[in-house]
């Protein structure tokens, strides 16, 4: 197994983590932690292919990874902010108790 | 395969199965910490040292606080009545094992086209990043700026508190 | 100008590894140089401990320790071993893994980032490219463990003091990274190395610190700022704040865990100053050429011990500021500054040598300084006291 099989597989498992966490958690705020994994799983993919692809000194998979990271961040703080305007508002953060579209 | 890969990759994926297991969100989001701490040691391990330090000061540093402050805000830290899985959480469980399938599958049958062993180390100082960025990327470096900005005032109306309707 | 004073440890750190077969020596260099800072900073910890309550004591009209070793000098080691012997109490509801592992995560991140800090010519002990960005990547860390700290002790105080703490922190590591940031583009690195040679050259006599342009003494004031804020140290302690929150964060902690917690702060105080020495005060070089003949790492903490006391003064000087005023301060006043001292370092670095960037830069300075005093932190008059009498 070659070095980069070893990081894909190792990106693809914690996406599939994240992806179970995403999907299978009540609170919504576990949701956007399970999200957060999954964009580390990319992040890793990119850079991985980064460090064994064919041109590492275009920088490509590291820039791709570093604005990855910005925007990732950015998304966190929206999703977190409209978790708590919900609760604010059901007062509950249960995905599973929030089924109906009237307020 | 080195036994650094190993031990760190362990770490990424222990954190990131107690993150999604545990009942407690405040454990889980300290899981998360290490997690992250243990993919930014894995950047470090790939020579991409910029973004293994950028991944520690943002993940880290703010996402993780970010993460933290939510729960505590929301009352996360009290055990919800019908337990922390949703109803069809086996569902949720098949469609993860069948993506992971589908994705080691993919891996594992196109090792043929992967570069055998380790290439040259690439010497990437913070120069060629500034020069990138200045560069060849300055287009998406101030479409990022405007999103990150377009990000700060929506999660502050997003968040803020309505102040009160006359009824 | 190299002396063998100078370089003392390097040799000595040479001499030692000489012993050892050619596959460990990088090794044991290292793991040298890691017992260096380990066995160094925790005595400057206690060197700073009883600077700290003899000069309190003496701002504030008394004493303070004098019993123990002569002018109290011996009072750090009297205090060490109380902490040691002291019991060790986890309340019983408390997260017990989570309250373990605060102090010892405070501990450890603070003590990695002294590792890129340059402590004297040639010796730093991991020269990375992007040795300030680890630096400010390690101080982001710190603000886990205060909150680790808050929340896993079940007790309202220690969490209220935490998210203070945490707010706090954040708010003020903006204007810490923006004021370095004028540095970094100034000097074409992120190398803490290369910032410091930049800074050692000298024109008739005098040095090139940044402390000395328009906006390295801007951007120094508000790092030393926003440092005593990362710091939690006075006039931002409230979360520690010990009239009102008992202890803050670790009010639960006893014993040797309180002792790890002091020495995380303390040592962050150090590693805190060590940055901003680097960053403004030159570092290791001398203040004038002809005392290049003193070693380095001499001047390295001289100059550290000098912010120390700096930060002392402060404290027993300067009343504690209210949460709100503190964040408000961070946000409405040193960040909007500290974007403009970005701005004046570029004009100061256009405008190429001449008496016309200083007169340039300090004017536009002087001028935002004075026109944000007086608007952006303006509250209303205050007029005379309307009293509510209960009836």
């Amino acid at each position: 197994m070659t070095p980069l099989a070893g990081y894909l597989l190792v990106a693809a498992l914690l996406f599939s983590i994240g992806l179970a966490g995403a999907l299978t958690r009540r609170n919504a705020i576990l949701v956007l932690i399970g999200i957060e994994l999954m964009l580390n799983a990319a992040n890793l993919n990119l850079i991985a292919f980064w460090r064994y692809g064919p041109h590492p000194e275009a920088l490509t998979g590291m820039m791709f990874a570093i604005f990855s990271i910005a925007v990732a961040a950015a998304e966190a703080a929206v999703g977190l902010g409209l978790v708590i305007s919900i609760h604010r508002h059901a007062h509950t953060t249960d995905l599973d108790a929030m089924n109906r579209m009237k307020g | 395969m080195s036994f650094i890969f190993y031990v760190l990759a362990a770490l990424s994926v222990a954190g990131a199965l107690a993150a999604v297991l545990l009942k407690n969100t405040v454990h889980c989001a300290l899981a998360l910490t290490a997690a992250f701490a243990g993919l930014a040691l894995l950047f470090l391990q790939l020579d991409a040292q910029f973004a293994g330090f950028a991944q520690i000061l943002v993940y880290i540093g703010a996402v993780a606080i970010l993460v933290v402050f939510a729960i505590l805000l929301t009352r996360g830290s009290e055990t919800p009545k019908d337990g922390v899985y949703s109803r069809n959480w086996p569902v949720g469980l098949g469609v993860a094992a069948c993506v992971f399938a589908v994705l080691g599958w993919a891996v594992l049958h196109s090792m043929f086209a992967f570069p055998q062993g380790t290439s040259a180390v690439p010497v990437v100082t913070v120069l060629d990043i500034g020069n990138a960025l200045m560069g060849r990327y300055v287009l998406p470096l101030e479409i990022v700026a405007l999103l990150l900005t377009a990000a700060l005032i929506g999660a502050v109306i997003v968040a803020m508190h309505e102040k009160e309707r006359p009824k | 100008m190299i002396s063998n004073a100078d370089q003392i440890f390097v040799l000595l750190q040479h001499w030692l590894v000489s012993f050892l077969p050619a596959a460990l020596q990088p090794v044991a260099a290292v793991l040298l140089s890691v017992v260096g800072i380990v066995a160094v900073f925790p005595t400057l910890f206690a060197l700073a401990v009883w600077m700290e309550r003899k000069g309190l004591g003496r701002i504030q009209n008394r004493l303070g320790p004098n019993r123990v070793g002569p002018f109290g000098l011996l009072q750090p080691i009297a205090d060490g071993i109380k902490s040691l012997t002291k019991e060790d109490i986890v309340p019983l509801s408390a997260d017990a893994v989570v309250h373990f592992m605060a102090p010892v995560v405070l501990v450890v991140v603070v003590f990695m980032g002294i590792a890129v800090l340059p402590i004297g010519r040639n010796m730093t002990l991991v020269s990375m490219d992007s040795g300030l960005l680890f630096f400010f990547a390690m101080g982001a860390s710190t603000e886990l463990s205060v909150f680790m700290a808050g929340w896993s002790s079940r007790n309202k105080y220690s969490l209220l003091g935490a998210m203070r703490g945490v707010a706090q922190m954040i708010s003020y590591e903006v204007p810490l990274l923006m004021s370095s940031v004028a540095v970094v583009m100034i000097t074409g690195s992120l190398s803490l190395d290369k910032i410091v040679a930049a800074q050692n050259q000298y024109t008739s006599g005098l040095p090139h610190w940044y402390i000395f342009t328009p906006w390295g003494l801007a951007g120094f004031v508000m790092f030393a700022i926003a440092a005593t804020a990362e710091t939690n140290r006075s006039p931002f302690d409230l979360p520690e704040g010990e009239s009102e929150l008992v202890a803050g964060y670790f009010t639960e902690y006893s014993g040797f865990k309180f002792a790890l917690f002091f020495l995380g702060e303390y040592v962050g105080m150090l590693s805190i100053s060590g940055l901003g020495t680097t960053l403004f005060l030159g570092g290791w070089s001398a203040p004038l050429s002809i005392l290049g003949v003193v070693p380095s790492w001499i001047w390295f903490f001289a100059k550290v011990m000098l912010s120390i006391c700096v930060f002392i003064w402060v404290r027993g000087t300067l009343p504690r500021m209210r949460q709100d005023q503190l964040m408000n301060f961070a946000w409405k006043f040193v960040l909007p500054l500290t974007l403009l001292n970005l701005f004046v370092a570029a004009l100061w670095r256009i405008l190429g040598d001449g008496w016309q960037r200083w007169v340039v830069c300090s004017a536009i300075l002087l001028l935002a300084y004075g026109l944000m005093a007086r608007i952006g932190m303006y509250r209303e008059h205050i007029g005379p006291r309307k009293y509510r009498y209960a009836e």
